[in-house]
């Protein structure tokens, strides 16, 4: 059973915002919200500048299904968290309890209302009928209902964004690190336990294997 | 006499003694129940018309729409899609 999961490689990623603007316009995401987003630090610091795109991580235990107060939430046989729309009042305690700012809420009028909870699907639309008009209105396109991925990470231009099954794009991650010879520091060990020193080395287990000469 | 005294203080003691008890503090969180509205399952459609350029797999069975979709994960490896 696959577990649909998206994973940003901060090597790869060049701030481009690609797959921000895939997003709104395969879902037609209303102004002022943006169901992804690409997060810079160290901007402008030479070497030391990485960028990540951050939307709904579909998590495993979701937090905002734990605090949501009526229930709107489900999670898919693929592991996708999505939620009822006509159910949803618009609290925000989804807001609060995502550590990725991930639930967005669209706002109208002077005093600025805000509707209903409204985030990234994985592309997998909502409980409407799929492919209908309906579930296009409110929740956006179905491309898992179509054998397609989320538009953002099929079209990232350097493929900086993968999505998928967990398993499968761990792999690809996995196999791409090893190739290139760095990366555990940038994603994994190094950045939950910091290398320890300046310049130092990740433990013997985390550095990549040489890989055999390719014939050419 | 004594004996009610003794009692009333060993009673005494035991209340006492449970205020030095330590609560679990800890909220236990109680999985809620979807309320809303079912949904569908993406391998109970149809393979999609050709202009959307989308999978196919048979209606219904989901061991083919999965492979259909490993096949596109597959395709954002460019390691395997260049190289081989």
């Amino acid at each position: 059973m696959a577990r649909m999961k998206f994973l940003c490689d901060a090597e790869r990623c060049i701030e481009c915002n690609g797959c921000v603007t895939a997003c709104k316009n395969e879902n037609e995401v209303p102004w002022g919200v943006n169901r992804r987003r690409v997060v810079t630090i160290n901007d402008g610091v030479v070497g030391a500048e990485k960028s990540i795109s951050v939307a709904c991580m579909h998590c495993s235990d979701a937090p905002c299904m734990a605090v949501c107060p009526v229930d709107c939430f489900y999670k898919t046989d693929d592991g996708v968290v999505l939620h009822d729309k006509d159910l949803c009042i618009g609290c925000g305690y989804c807001f609060y309890a995502c550590p990725f700012g991930a639930p967005q809420f669209p706002q109208a009028g002077a005093f600025g209302l805000r509707g209903k909870m409204d985030k990234c699907t994985f592309c997998a639309g909502g409980p409407e009928p799929d492919r209908s008009e309906a579930e296009f209105q409110k929740y956006g396109r179905n491309r898992l209902s179509e054998g397609k991925l989320p538009a953002c990470a099929e079209m990232c231009s350097t493929k900086a964004l993968l999505g998928g099954d967990g398993d499968v794009i761990a792999d690809i991650y996995r196999e791409r690190v090893l190739r290139r010879g760095k990366g555990s520091e940038v994603w994994g060990w190094g950045t939950a336990y910091g290398p320890g020193a300046p310049g130092a080395k990740p433990p013997p287990q985390m550095q990549p294997q040489p890989q055999p000469a390719k014939k050419s | 006499m004594r004996l009610l005294l003794t009692v009333a203080a060993a009673a005494l003691l035991a209340v006492g003694a449970s205020a030095c008890g330590e609560k679990q503090q800890v909220v236990v969180y109680k999985q809620g129940k979807y309320q809303g509205k079912p949904d569908g399952r993406p391998w109970d459609n149809d393979s999609p018309v050709a202009e959307l350029r989308g999978g196919k797999w048979s209606k219904g069975d989901r061991t083919s729409w999965e492979e259909q979709i490993k096949n596109r994960q597959l395709a954002q490896h460019e390691h395997k899609r260049i190289y081989q």
